[in-house]
């Protein structure tokens, strides 16, 4: 083997690993079943936003297509999922939950030509009227998905037979929460793999990306559709724990909330949309306590005031705090003894 | 079928007047502005507030409308706009939502959140009768004024030394600043004046479109969809686009109501997909 490939094996090896912070952060995510048990329904919503948001990280992160559209693919797996359920073709909710995945998988694949082409208002514009015709369409064949008045007589079997989704939201809860987990370690593979490297360097330069051999199209077709396949995992998720499914799930406001969470978070950092959707959505539940009627003028002034701060500033405190609760971590652990050198280049 | 004709050329013509103030920013800064609706629905609720609360005569509230919405755009761009030209798209985006967000939920609070009429003179209801085509009075008063507005717009744009100076800064910032044009004033006035515009829209159109205060983000689309389709480096394109949608969105209604507005995005996803650059983009693109 040439001495670089091993290097940038190892240097691929040594950032994929799992730190200490993160696995701190997962067992938490796991304590909250105990810990809160009030909140369940709050929480579960939270991890479908978390599954949602990593989605949407997927391309607007890393791969940097800018989206409006994200809320066709939560919407559709939605529906079928639903649709499934209520007539009885699929009973089991686990298998239901990836073959919406795969729906919308295949959605996304069909629409990715779509944004290949144009500006970003193009992109905008396209991603956005696919949600919108979505919208028209499940709103026209009102006789199937009940029109305005949302899907509903629809009653998801058991997880795995043995799981009810019980009122408290418990079990559902739990569930959203390892699907939740599931798809972020699938997520983090991808995202470290050399596929995953590639499309940080398309969305640095796509021109110089093509330059050095990367298929620059297929790179985007390919995480685009990915990235649907996790929004319709999500959608499907919302759709089994409700019960319940409505022409919301195409609408702007979905997607435009989206971005507000990637946007707090953080984009272009796995974490950035799980914490955007844990702060956000209490925040959501704190302001609209305080004013049901007008959470949105204050949601709207949170995203105006980040932009005029500017993200990357906002992208530094929580860089800073990040780093620091790092350090923390890492007195509290033992230093692992054999450490990775760094690649030097004889 | 020719009143759809007619209704629609009324509604496209509306939508050229809301819209082409955003063609001109988009064009002339790269901006993505998806408040522009708020702008269109200030003038609206200033309409009725005039006309409705204090008995100001209509034909003298439109130029009210015209005048509030310019100072209010004027401010908004000197105060808060400026500082995000400069930033990607992604955060234009952002911003420019969470403006309309804002102005919705403002809107609700002040005004209530159920439809506002406002009160159109007696002489102007009713409908003209000409070889059996029923022509609203009102939807003819919009084709004049819309038309008018037009041609002054483009007379404005291709005749007069301000008009060659937004051309030129629209074509090559860089060389235009080079040779002394003030690119940000000339900018500060387009935009006042192309949010007047959307305002005088707005109180024109408060009868058709209606007026409620989700309005800015029921019909952004619309206006996105004039701007990418029609392109935006002349006026033209714009209003040839706007006239088409009108048509389209009208006769769509009316052949195929449940369909809605699926006619209207799966025509602008076709256009956008055979011209990204917009249907009567010059080929030359930046």
């Amino acid at each position: 083997m040439i001495p670089l490939a091993d290097d940038v094996a190892a240097y691929l090896k040594r950032r994929a690993r799992w730190s200490p912070l993160e696995i701190a952060f997962w067992i938490f995510a796991f304590a909250t079943i105990w810990l809160f048990p009030g909140k369940y329904l709050i929480m579960k919503d939270t991890a479908i936003l978390a599954l949602f948001a990593l989605s949407l990280d997927l391309i607007l992160g890393y791969a940097g297509i800018l989206s409006l559209g994200q809320a066709a693919f939560f919407g559709i797996a939605g529906y079928f999922s639903g649709l499934v359920a209520k007539y009885g073709i699929v009973n089991e909710p686990v298998i239901a939950l990836i073959l919406g995945g795969m729906v919308a998988a295949a959605l996304g694949f069909v629409t990715s030509f779509l944004v290949l082409r144009g500006s970003d208002l193009t992109r905008l514009m396209v991603t956005l009227g696919v949600s919108l015709m979505l919208y028209e369409v499940a709103n026209r064949y009102s006789d199937l998905t009940g029109g305005a008045d949302g899907l509903q007589g629809v009653t998801v079997a058991p997880i795995l037979g043995l799981f009810r989704f019980d009122l408290y939201g418990h079990n559902g809860y739990i569930y959203c929460l390892i699907v939740l987990f599931v798809c972020f370690v699938i997520v983090r593979h991808i995202v470290y793999s050399p596929f995953g490297l590639s499309l940080r360097a398309v969305k640095g330069n796509g021109l110089r990306a093509a330059a050095i051999g990367i298929p620059v199209k297929w790179r985007l077709v390919a995480i685009y559709t990915i990235a649907a396949g996790f929004a319709g995992i999500a959608g499907a998720l919302l759709t089994q724990t409700t019960a319940f499914c409505s022409l919301d799930v195409f609408s702007l406001d979905r997607s435009a909330d989206l971005l507000l969470v990637l946007i707090i978070g953080g984009t272009g950092y796995l974490y950035g949309g799980l914490i955007g959707a844990v702060i956000y959505r209490f925040l959501q539940d704190w302001i609209s306590t305080l004013t049901p009627q007008y959470w949105q003028f204050w949601i709207g002034l949170v995203l105006v005031v980040i932009v005029l701060v500017g993200r990357d500033r906002i992208g530094a405190v929580n860089e800073a705090a990040r780093n620091t609760i790092y350090r923390f971590c890492m007195r509290l652990m033992p230093r692992p003894a054999a450490r990775c050198r760094a690649p030097d280049r004889t | 079928m020719l009143t759809i004709l007619f209704d629609g050329i009324a509604y496209g013509m509306l939508l050229f007047v809301l819209a082409c103030g955003l063609s001109v920013t988009l064009g002339l800064m790269n901006f993505i502005n998806l408040a522009h609706g708020a702008f269109a629905m200030a003038g609206g609720y200033c309409t009725v507030i005039v006309v409705n609360r204090l008995g100001v005569p209509f034909a003298l509230g439109l130029p009210i409308a015209f005048l509030m919405t310019a100072i209010i755009g004027g401010v908004f761009e000197r105060t808060l706009y400026v500082h995000v030209y400069a930033k990607p798209h992604l955060d234009q985006v952002l911003f420019t939502i969470g403006l309309v967000f804002m102005a919705v939920a403002a809107t609700d609070y002040v005004m209530g959140s159920s439809q506002q009429f406002v009160q159109i003179p007696q002489a102007l209801q009713g409908q003209f009768n000409v070889f059996g085509i029923g022509m609203g009075k009102y939807r003819l008063l919009i084709i004049a004024v819309c038309g008018l507005l037009t041609i002054a717009l483009q007379l404005m744009l291709t005749k007069t030394r301000f008009g060659s100076r937004l051309r030129a800064a629209v074509d090559d910032q860089r060389v235009a600043r080079g040779l002394g044009i003030n690119v940000g004033a000339v900018f500060a006035v387009t935009f006042a004046f192309g949010s007047g515009l959307a305002g005088l829209g707005g109180a024109l159109g408060a009868e058709i479109l209606g007026l409620d205060p989700t309005f800015p983000l029921k019909y952004m689309i619309y206006f996105l969809i004039v701007v990418t389709v029609g392109g935006t480096s002349s006026i033209t394109g714009p209003f040839l686009a706007s006239i088409l949608l009108g048509i389209g969105d009208v006769a769509g209604k009316y052949y195929v109501p449940k369909l809605g507005a699926f006619v209207i995005y799966a025509i602008m996803i076709v256009v956008l997909l055979w011209r990204p650059q917009g249907l009567f983009a010059r080929s030359a693109a930046r």
